[in-house]
């Protein structure tokens, strides 16, 4: 068997793993990523809209600057966010921005003179300034106070993820696409690297590393409707949760995105909100001004998925073979706009709906989106449980978006925090000795062996991982939603431990040789249904509403109780719930709880006494 | 009511020893809106748990899911099945290394493409934090974009036939990611550096020009001018050097 030595392993290549192995790799470290698939594929390069930084170049942006980005990603976490890590990325953004440009990055530019833009479906006219042309340009999106977000076209994520995988090529970062991390290699005190199935022969490999770090992405394939890639299945956050060391942090935090599309799940970015586009219902009429008079369409995720949700419920839905939609209408903002800047958008709505939007409405709902929970880290990226465990982005809860993230916040979080914390792995690295011990590494390799053979011969029973997948997948799609309640959260939970019974059952159909797919379904099920009760098990327990999370028996924000984030930890391979902690959402506190200024909702204050809630 | 469809696909897994590259049948029934992501996926989940395939972003973003759909390379997650006939025949791109049944490794390729081209801003100037950031004209940016638009699927290689003939041919995406640095202001190589690159049968002077690289790349680049503009390029660079000699 294989054995690769390097001094940071990055688990995933998308944005964030690959900023860290650049800041590693121009310290003179060496870095290897391990990639499902090649660096470019990653979920970071299907990111649309853009990153949000307080550049304050166009008009609109006037007098925006880091602490307005802060309070608004602040007010957007809904008071559940790590203050210190809003600020430290609210302040790095715009030098990122800016590095990325040097990199190659070709961002939109301040074209100086008059403009025509559209909000609420309305035409408005800009003049962007002359002293400001050729500067990054910014748009508008939900949840800011200012045009904050950076963008190339509709191709953010794409162009981004090019220039920093050519970076990566440049300083020396190998790249391991085709390989799957199944397991850390741990002694229950330090990391010291990963054991890898290779997927082009299906051969297990040994990756030894000084420090590891986990930017895999998010995990919103544990549930069915999604507008996540294939590959944000979670994997490298199960060999976290394995360690029973390792804890994830506010696993209840999911976010829905206002406009996947219908019956696909593909994303629509909020650039099209952004840029003045409006939601419809069955009779074409706009209803999101009428819930939030002053943000409307560009409130924050979690409440325009919510109210999209309520006002389908009052009966205003569009009926369909694949349930109820509502539409989005960007006809107004004409072919040039929407075959320019919008033209992802114009792509997948004509080859995958057969719509064509610069005529026709485009069929949209909430589908799950985003993780905002993960490897809780401290603010250096450090894992909290295993000394030389890193992680950044989707995977991790840094915890910069609390409760809800804003649109354009995580893909500059992947490069902010990318950055960030590669330079505390480099410092970690400096003057790091370590060992290799050789019967922990073949420990490790012969458990991962004996788990394959098992699957093969399905000496542990013959339940099909598909039909598993899919009980887990259906559990959480119907308990733990948009809208929870304790009865739904609680018949979620219980058919979650049955599914987990299942998981541990499972055997191949299939021979398993080399690459098989069902293999690596397999691998990961029991891991992804423990992640999945964490889900459950967390809301259900987090008795109050807050950003994403929303409690029909409890719809207040609680700050008197639950001003807190919630630690899940997996202990012993035999529990059949997560073991839940709680630690302070913030240690300094600069902007404290109040209003967030949309999606009116009650708040019990941290200084309400006990009893005099109602 | 809804049609059956008769998938033909090339089986092969290389790391079983039992294994012989062969066709194999499957049929399904079609639904609304099918895609042949929803296709290999059922397939695989409800027939044969063993079939390779690829897909990433399953919207065409990354460029996962090229094949060879009944005779011509494009995207299998934006193919719909009412677009085919009731018979699909799918097989792997040719050109890459087979990984098995219809996954094929073109993370390599890529790989050594990046390494060829030298596949970044090459730039003596330093990034400085504390300045403001270099100005840049819009539409420099969106050319520079338009050609970045590239997911890297693989259909122009595998339909060119210059790159079925000779192994170390650039092939137009190759071409095109140098076309993207020749305009982009912030990179300083001349077109003298450029020629070393591609001023050969390896690069732009073996393009035969069938341009069936344009037709079936799924972005829809403009390959062909690309391939135009560098061969004027190269072509008058090749003379310069002539005259120099």
């Amino acid at each position: 068997m294989q054995t690769i030595y390097t001094d940071l392993l990055v688990v995933g290549a998308g944005l964030a793993g690959e900023r860290a192995a650049v800041e590693a790799a121009d310290a003179g470290f060496s870095a290897i990523c391990l990639s499902l698939v090649p660096a470019r594929r990653s979920h970071s390069s299907a990111a649309q809209g853009g990153m949000q930084a307080s550049l304050g170049n166009s008009v609109m942006g006037e007098g925006d600057c880091p602490d307005v980005h802060f309070e608004d990603t602040v007010k957007g976490s809904d008071w559940g966010c790590d203050q210190e890590v809003a600020r430290l990325f609210a302040d790095t953004a715009p030098i990122e921005m800016r590095r990325l440009a040097h990199w190659g990055v070709p961002w939109n530019r301040v074209v100086p003179g008059k403009s025509i833009y559209y909000k609420g479906g309305k035409q408005y006219e800009k003049v962007e300034a002359k002293e400001k042309e050729g500067l990054i340009m910014a748009r508008s999106f939900g949840g800011t106070a200012k045009w904050r977000t950076c963008y190339t076209s509709d191709g953010t994520g794409h162009a981004v993820m090019c220039t920093m995988d050519n970076r990566c090529a440049q300083a020396g970062v190998e790249v391991h696409d085709k390989t799957e991390a199944i397991a850390l290699i741990h002694d229950g005190e330090t990391c010291s690297g990963v054991v890898a199935r290779c997927l082009r022969t299906g051969e297990l490999i040994t990756y030894l590393s000084k420090a590891t770090m986990i930017a895999a992405g998010g995990f919103g394939r544990i549930y069915p409707n999604t507008t996540n890639a294939v590959i944000c299945d979670g994997g490298a956050h199960t060999m976290c949760v394995d360690t029973g060391l390792v804890p994830m942090g506010n696993m209840e935090a999911v976010q829905f995105h206002p406009t996947g599309i219908v019956p696909t799940d593909i994303l629509v970015t909020e650039g099209c909100r952004g840029d003045g586009g409006t939601l419809l219902d069955v009779n074409e009429k706009r209803f999101m001004h009428e819930y939030e008079p002053e943000k409307a369409e560009l409130a924050s995720r979690d409440v325009v998925s919510r109210w999209m949700t309520h006002h389908m419920r009052e009966g205003h839905g569009v009926k369909s073979p694949y349930g109820e939609h509502l539409w989005l209408d960007i006809r107004h903002l004409g072919e040039e706009h929407i075959t320019g800047k919008l033209r992802e958008v114009y792509e997948i709505c004509t080859y995958f709906l057969g719509v064509n939007p610069i005529h026709q409405l485009i069929p949209v709902r909430p589908t799950q989106h985003y993780s905002m929970g993960g490897v809780r880290t401290n603010k250096d990226g450090a894992a909290y449980g295993l000394k030389g465990l890193f992680a950044a982005g989707e995977a991790a809860c840094w915890d910069m978006h609390g409760f809800n993230r804003l649109g354009g916040n995580s893909l500059a979080e992947t490069v902010v925090a990318g950055g960030i914390v590669g330079k505390k792995i480099a410092e970690y690295l400096q003057g790091c000795e370590t060992e290799f011990k050789t019967a922990l590494i073949n420990d490790a390799v012969k458990k991962q062996q004996t788990r394959i053979d098992d699957l093969r011969t399905s000496a542990n029973g013959s339940e099909n991982v598909y039909k598993v997948r899919a009980a887990m997948q259906d559990a959480l799609n119907k308990g733990a939603n948009i809208f929870r309640t304790e009865e739904g959260l609680k018949e979620c939970v219980v058919s979650l431990q049955d599914t987990l019974v299942r998981a541990k059952n499972v055997g191949l159909r299939s021979n398993g040789k080399g690459v098989n797919p069902e293999l690596a379904v397999a691998l990961k099920l029991e891991g992804q249904v423990r992640m999945a009760l964490m889900v459950a098990y967390g809301a259900l327990m987090r008795t109050e509403s807050r950003g994403s999370h929303n409690r029909e028996d409890f719809p207040a924000r609680n700050d008197r109780d639950w001003l807190n984030r919630t630690l899940a930890y997996w202990k012993k391979p035999d529990d059949d719930l997560p073991t839940l902690k709680y630690e302070d959402a913030t240690e300094v506190v600069e902007i404290p709880p109040g209003d967030r200024g949309y999606g009116k909702s009650e708040i019990i204050s941290a200084d309400t006494p006990k009893g005099k809630d109602k | 009511m809804s049609r059956l469809l008769k998938f033909n696909i090339f089986r092969y897994n290389p790391q079983d020893e039992l294994s012989e590259p062969h066709m194999e049948e499957f049929v399904l029934e079609e639904t609304d809106s099918m895609t042949l992501f929803i296709a290999l996926n059922r397939i695989r989940e409800e027939q044969d748990p063993s079939l390779q395939f690829d897909f990433c972003c399953r919207a065409g973003i990354c460029g996962a899911c090229g094949m060879v759909i009944n005779g011509r390379p494009g995207l299998a997650c934006h193919t719909k099945t009412k677009d085919l006939p009731g018979e699909i025949t799918l097989l792997p791109l040719p050109v890459f290394k087979l990984v098995g049944d219809l996954s094929v490794d073109t993370g390599t390729w890529f790989r050594e493409m990046y390494t060829r081209t030298e596949s970044w801003i090459h730039t003596e100037k330093e990034f400085d934090p504390s300045a403001l950031e270099e100005r840049m004209d819009n539409k420099e940016a969106v050319a520079i974009y338009e050609l970045e638009r590239c997911v890297e699927c693989g259909c122009c290689v595998a339909a060119c036939a210059t790159a079925r003939l000779r192994e170390d041919f650039i092939g137009a995406a190759g071409l095109n990611r140098v076309a993207r640095f020749l305009i982009d202001p912030r990179d300083q190589r001349t077109e003298n550096d450029y020629y070393e690159i591609i001023g050969n049968d390896m690069g732009i002077f073996g393009c035969m020009g069938l341009l069936a690289c344009e037709d079936v790349c799924p972005k829809h680049l403009p390959l062909q001018n690309q391939l135009g503009f560098l061969r004027r390029k190269m072509g008058i660079t090749s003379l310069k050097r002539l005259f120099k000699k």
